[in-house]
């Protein structure tokens, strides 16, 4: 089952402006606490998407494989 | 009984639509209304230019009804609400519209009160006014530290704070600033272009030209007294001039008719431009909540699919399978400065392979600037 989240991107094809900055874009305008989800199919999202919730001070709850594509979720912390 | 088409918005979506529809239907076979609130198309590539000196503004704005088909009837009201129950738009001035299919092309807004002091701290080439500001900034510079971030996201064309990026050293190298100006570029991303392939082009060109890059920028705040900006991640920067994006959403109408989601963007289907939960409504262009470039190409190639479907409503077939799906198709070029560009094209399904900047895809972005009016509003080539 996959963990349920506040807001769900589906960011699968997206290669401008790309699935980190749809994440980006969600945690702005999301609450602190909320769990947001984005899917992407672009293997540079493994490492983008860690290392910015790293920076920026957010968890990464979760980096579950599907076929064909990667569900990440995170926690804004603050 | 003829059927009324309503399409809110005459950029490059809007336009592109009425016109397209307006061949394809029969004589008669529907009305077409376009509506849009100031009744001029506005061609944006060209505020990047205005900002740097190198075009002059009066070739960026013509009269909508010059451009749109004259089966079409130009309404220039502002909407200012829209009953998806009644099937109604509500104009400010001149009453309401009835419509049996709706095209939502209502574009961006830029949201400065989003960030305090944005406007009196900061420039930006976001609109016409603001980018003739700027070029009046510009011409008092007389050097400093010069930083170019994004302000907030999703924002419109992913590609024009990097070209402006290269445009702005060409143009100090040009007054002999250069030597006393240091260029900060701030990307949002950890590299220096969303799109890694692209990046890798632009990152060494930052580097020969000496544009310093900073990444995981993601600008918060300004602070107008202290000449500083802090970002998302929690850094602080210093400036002189500071050219930033400023924050977008969605169409107030977008909005107030609850059709919008968070930042007033359109939900849509992403093939179909359906807007979810509502019927015989579409959007296209900026206004949607798509994962794509906002940009006019990407609406270029959008207004096809919306003509497809609503043709084939308004006269009672199946839409044809093929052309009635978006693919995600964008194209857009990518100035690097001293006469070279490159051109990213890519879809759902097929990510760019830009090629080395060179003069051939300068010179090609130049033609179609010349040649947006002729073509682009026309549909021709799609
Ligand atoms: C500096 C800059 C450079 C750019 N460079 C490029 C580029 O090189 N290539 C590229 O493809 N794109 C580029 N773009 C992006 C491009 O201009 C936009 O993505 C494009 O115009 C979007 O088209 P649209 O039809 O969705 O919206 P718009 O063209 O913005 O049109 C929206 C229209 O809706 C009208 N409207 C809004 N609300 C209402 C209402 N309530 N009632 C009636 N009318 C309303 C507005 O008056 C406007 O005419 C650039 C943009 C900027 C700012």
């Amino acid at each position: 089952m996959p963990l349920p989240v506040q807001r769900e991107i589906d960011a699968r094809g997206s290669f401008c402006p790309g699935p980190l900055m749809e994440l980006i874009r969600a945690v702005r305008g999301s609450e602190v606490g909320d769990l947001i989800a984005v899917l992407s199919k672009d293997p540079g999202s493994r490492t983008d998407i860690p290392a910015w919730l790293k920076k920026a001070g957010h968890d990464l709850v979760a980096m579950e494989d599907e076929v064909g594509y990667t569900r990440f979720v995170a926690r804004k912390v603050r | 009984m003829t059927k009324d088409v309503v399409i809110v918005g005459g950029g490059v979506g809007g336009l592109l639509t009425a016109n397209l529809l307006a061949r394809k239907l029969l004589p008669g076979g529907a009305r077409i209304h376009l509506v849009d609130a100031t009744g001029m198309h506005v061609y944006q590539p060209g505020f990047l230019y205005v900002a740097l000196g190198l075009a002059n503004a009066r070739w960026l704005a013509r009269d909508t009804r010059s451009l749109l088909d004259r089966r079409v009837e130009l309404v220039v009201d502002r909407v200012g609400g829209i009953d998806t129950e009644a099937s109604r738009v509500h104009l400010e001035v001149g009453g309401s519209l009835p419509y049996d299919q709706l095209v939502i092309a209502t574009g961006c807004t830029l949201d400065y009160d989003a960030i305090p002091h944005l406007r009196e701290a900061s420039y930006t080439f976001y609109s016409l006014p603001d980018a003739q500001r700027l070029r009046e900034a510009l011409r008092n510079f007389r050097g400093g530290t010069l930083v170019i971030g994004v302000a907030g996201l999703p924002y419109k064309c992913p590609p024009a704070p990097v070209e402006f990026a290269f445009l702005v050293d060409e143009f100090l190298r040009r007054r002999g600033l250069r030597d006393r100006t240091a260029i900060r570029f701030l990307s949002p991303l950890n590299r220096a272009f969303t799109i890694e392939s692209a990046s890798k082009l632009v990152a060494p060109i930052f580097a020969k030209r000496g544009i310093e890059l900073d990444t995981f920028v993601n600008v918060e705040s300004v602070d107008p007294e202290r000449h500083e900006l802090s970002s998302l991640e929690g850094e602080t920067f210093k400036f002189d001039l500071a050219v930033l994006v400023p924050p977008h959403k969605g169409a107030d109408v977008a909005i107030t008719s609850g059709l919008a989601g968070p930042g007033g963007w359109l939900g849509v289907d992403r093939h179909t431009l359906r807007v979810t939960g509502a019927e015989n409504v579409y959007a296209l262009g900026d206004a949607t909540d798509l994962p794509i470039s906002k940009s006019g190409s990407t609406a270029h190639f959008e207004a096809p699919v919306v003509t497809e479907e609503i043709a084939a409503a308004i006269e009672g077939r199946s839409p044809d399978q093929v052309r009635s799906r978006y693919g995600g198709k964008v194209v857009c070029f990518l100035e690097t400065g001293r006469r070279q560009a490159t051109i990213l094209s890519f879809d759902y399904d097929h990510p760019p392979v830009p090629p080395r900047p060179s003069l051939l895809w300068h010179a090609a972005k130049w033609a179609f600037n010349r040649a947006y009016w002729y073509t682009v509003p026309q549909g021709r080539g799609v």
